[in-house]
């Protein structure tokens, strides 16, 4: 029998759990890279493996207690490497800086997980006894589940989601206010026009600049979000193909609007977990022969899903939800 | 990556299956170093003891591992499952300390012998991982064996890298590495030119195109293991090369057949609407990537996640040339079949009429239609004969490296580099800059940790476009 009371309760549950905020985090830096700066940022992983890793490495390397320094730490590393990797790129046309940005994520992971470095960043197996100064901040009791409605956590969890919506409520705040303000549609002028704000004396490869570190950094916390939220850091996560993760989040709630990652990356995250626990039960329940698929091979499926619901939106629904056509930088140079 | 093994000693592949009856490794030190980088090989061995005058049926398995010295030292505490084919648990039991294991079995018949890799000491690792269940039939009153390969150097890795280690640098390693990197390159090369060509008269970035190198490949392991139908179980009893595979040769042939059906397809079904409706570049390289994500997890939903090899010369021995480099038949005939299909390429594009329209709309898309060249008709021809040469090169990769769902996606970012090292756009500079990049991968390991190679060339990638944004063999006016 399908179970499902269950199958809801799991996508409730995940649409508002860590892996969520961090996708709203990741998928809101894309959208201050392409939505308002129409730079094409393949790399965001890299930026929320820098995070992750500042984060991890003060507590594990620094021997700091400080949750505080960690974040600070966390947001250094993505703005080093907002600065490494946009000083020397950002004046080269869309496509190719598209190419260079997931080199450069790319370079972060192989770096990461190599075993030269493994008494720093732990290699291939990363990090992982770095979260016991974030667990002794936690108001709740970590073992037990906390619950409301369908949602229910254990309050280790809980203390990073709140912690996280929160962060996410600054984030859009700050956001708004920002792309509302002058630098704001210097911004969006550079997006639209790059020739002419700057024949209006703007210099746009500053200003570009600032959004990369801008966008940088939030990747960045969505990085923190998951070492907290995993208490783990492992370096394979951060491979390439998970920016495009946050681009589909991005494009399903519409690119250029500051609302749409948080839409997006809830509505990923419930259709996913759906779909994940709905083939998992038609298989377990032999509603589907293991001859066909087994259930380890469901999560493989989602992917198919994730890939054609790119190339589909792209094609017949650029703005997705809330977007607007008109406000994509689609023919970025 | 296999192909990293520096000159001294022939290839070590052609040891990995022969069996080592006979020496039971009695009384040899167990002193093998777990880190050898120089390639050996060991045997995991069942032997026949029919000798031993055995009234009850029974799985004899030896476990050991070539040291540096060449010594074959046994392998201890290597857990041993035997199981029935449907998978009814048989017995279990580790290796002592000669590496032998006996399971009796109930009576004769066919019996699944599973090593658990986890079990394996450090610094001894299964040649091929997806082999860890060999199938033993055991004859009445006998014992069966199998045979697996073990290895002293770790399997390729998930980076398709050596962990750890690096090579001293010596004349001889450094010939051995240009070589291993001239072929490298040359089959980055054949990969690459269909993206650069794309990128040349169409102007669109595939990021798909790892998916149609790994097409190629996967499509080549398909044909070369199971044959025409084999995979489906039903159809599997029927002679070759219908149940049975067909030899390598034949399969990459198909390989690259398929490989012009898939870049048919997607210039078909997918691009050609799309440049019809006017949707923009960006959008259309966000819909590759689309592709590319969905080919993958197909891939992945196919074939599995554990590395394979082809069934086909995959052991061979190399042959010593100069006294320098050491190179195998399958990477010479390879590398010397795609410097032909390379030349042919130039040749095509040089004096061809199909070759000077390609030019001819790579360089100016409105000039060249004006001219009365059908611009259409130009773009689906690179379509197809990219998609060829991507699973041409994928076939080949798959031969000299691994078979893997995503290596196709792994070589991707290395032919990106070597495109825009030479000038996206251009195809001899796709040659040139792919030939920089697979020779300066292979070489870079003289300096740097075998796994770290790929870093050096994405960094070399960045570096270009800061320098010289258009490449090599670029012009100025293709980058902004």
């Amino acid at each position: 029998m399908i179970d499902w009371g269950f199958i809801f309760n799991q996508s409730l549950t995940q649409a508002i759990d860590f892996n969520a905020i961090a996708f709203v985090l990741a998928a809101m830096g894309i959208n201050v890279h392409f939505g308002y700066a129409g730079l094409l940022n393949f790399g965001q992983i890299g930026f929320v493996a820098m995070g992750a890793y500042g984060f991890g490495l003060t507590f594990t390397l620094l021997g700091s207690n400080s949750v505080l320094l960690a974040v600070a730490v966390g947001i250094g590393f993505s703005v080093i490497f907002a600065l490494l990797l946009g000083i020397p790129t950002l004046r080269l046309r869309a496509d190719y800086l598209a190419i260079v940005t997931i080199a450069a994520a790319e370079i972060v992971r192989l770096v990461a997980r190599s075993t030269p470095l493994r008494d720093i960043t732990g290699g291939a197996e990363g990090l992982n006894q770095f979260i016991g100064p974030f667990r002794d901040l936690n108001p709740f009791n970590a073992g037990s589940v906390y619950g409301f409605g369908p949602w229910s956590y254990r309050g280790s969890q809980l203390f990073v989601i709140i912690i996280g919506w929160i962060l996410v409520a600054l984030v859009v705040l700050l956001i708004r206010q920002l792309m509302n303000s002058p630098w704001g549609r210097v911004v969006k002028a550079i997006r639209e026009d790059e020739d002419a704000a700057r024949a209006l004396g703007k210099n746009a490869y500053w200003y570009k600049l600032q959004a990369l570190i801008l966008g940088g950094v939030l990747g960045g916390l969505a990085g923190m979000i998951l070492a907290a939220g995993n208490a783990a850091i492992q370096p394979d996560f951060f491979s390439a193909p998970q920016t495009f993760l946050f681009w589909l989040v991005l494009i399903l709630g519409g690119v250029g609007k500051v609302w749409s990652p948080v839409v997006g990356a809830v509505l990923y995250w419930v259709i996913i977990t759906f779909i994940r626990n709905l083939g998992r039960q038609l298989v377990s329940a032999g509603y589907v022969p293991t001859t066909v698929i087994d259930t380890s091979q469901i999560d493989q499926i989602q992917f198919w899903i994730v890939g054609l619901a790119l190339a589909l939106l792209m094609v017949f629904r650029p703005q997705g939800i809330f977007g607007s056509k008109e406000e994509m930088a689609l023919d970025a140079r | 990556m296999p192909s990293v093994r520096p000159g001294p000693g022939p290839c070590v592949y052609a040891l990995a299956f022969v069996t080592g009856s006979g020496k039971c490794g009695a009384g040899v030190h167990r002193s093998w170093r777990p880190a050898a980088l120089v390639a050996s090989v060991a045997v995991l061995v069942l032997l026949p003891l029919a000798a031993l005058g055995q009234e009850e049926e029974s799985v004899f398995t030896q476990l050991r591992v070539e040291n540096e010295e060449g010594e074959r030292v046994p392998v201890e505490g290597v857990l041993i499952t035997v199981t029935t084919p449907d998978e009814a648990a048989v017995g279990q039991a580790e290796t002592d300390t000669e590496g032998i294991v006996q399971i009796a079995v109930p009576g004769p018949g066919e019996y699944l012998v599973t090593v658990d890799a986890i079990t394996l000491p450090a610094g001894v690792f299964l040649r091929d991982p997806s082999r860890t269940t060999l199938s033993v039939n055991v004859l009445p009153g006998q014992l069966g064996r199998a045979l697996f390969a073990l290895s002293p150097t770790p399997p390729v890795d998930a980076e398709g890298g050596v962990l750890g280690g690096r090579i001293n640098f010596s004349g001889r390693a450094l010939a051995q590495l240009t070589t291993e990197g001239l072929k490298l390159g040359l089959f980055l090369a054949m990969a690459a030119i269909g993206l650069s060509l794309i990128f040349g008269t169409t102007g669109l970035v595939n990021f798909a195109h790892g998916e149609m190198i790994g097409w190629g490949m996967l499509w080549a392991y398909f044909f070369n293991v199971y044959g025409f139908a084999g995979a489906f179980g039903f159809l599997s009893g029927l002679p070759p090369p219908f149940g049975g595979g067909v030899n390598l040769i034949f399969a990459i042939m198909i390989a690259a057949l398929f490989g012009a059906g898939l870049g048919y397809a997607m210039d078909k079904i997918v691009f050609a609407p799309l440049r019809r409706r006017g949707v923009s570049l960006i959008a259309q390289l966000v819909v590759t990537i689309g592709i590319s994500i969905f080919l993958r997890y197909v891939y992945l939903f196919a074939f599995g996640g554990v590395p394979r090899f082809y069934e086909d010369y995959t052991a061979q021995s190399g042959n010593e040339f100069f006294g320098l480099i050491t190179i195998t038949p399958k990477d010479l005939i390879t590398g010397t079949l795609s410097l032909l299909i390379l030349v042919a390429i130039g040749f095509v594009l040089n004096f061809t009429r199909i070759g000077k329209a390609m030019r001819a709309v790579s360089d100016n898309r409105d000039l060249a239609e004006s001219s009365g060249i059908d611009v259409q008709k130009v773009i689906r021809f690179v379509w197809v004969s990219g998609g060829a040469l991507a699973a041409l090169g994928g076939a080949f990769l798959g031969l000299s490296e691994v078979v893997g769902f995503n290596t196709g996606f792994r070589f991707l970012l290395l032919i990106f580099a070597g495109v825009i090292l030479g000038g996206l756009g251009t195809a001899y500079g796709a040659l040139i800059g792919c030939l920089i990049v697979g020779i300066g991968i292979q070489v870079s390991t003289l300096f740097i940790p075998t796994e770290l190679k790929n870093v050096g060339a994405l960094a070399v990638l960045i570096v270009v476009l800061v320098i010289r944004p258009q490449g090599i063999m670029g012009r100025r006016e293709r980058i902004g």
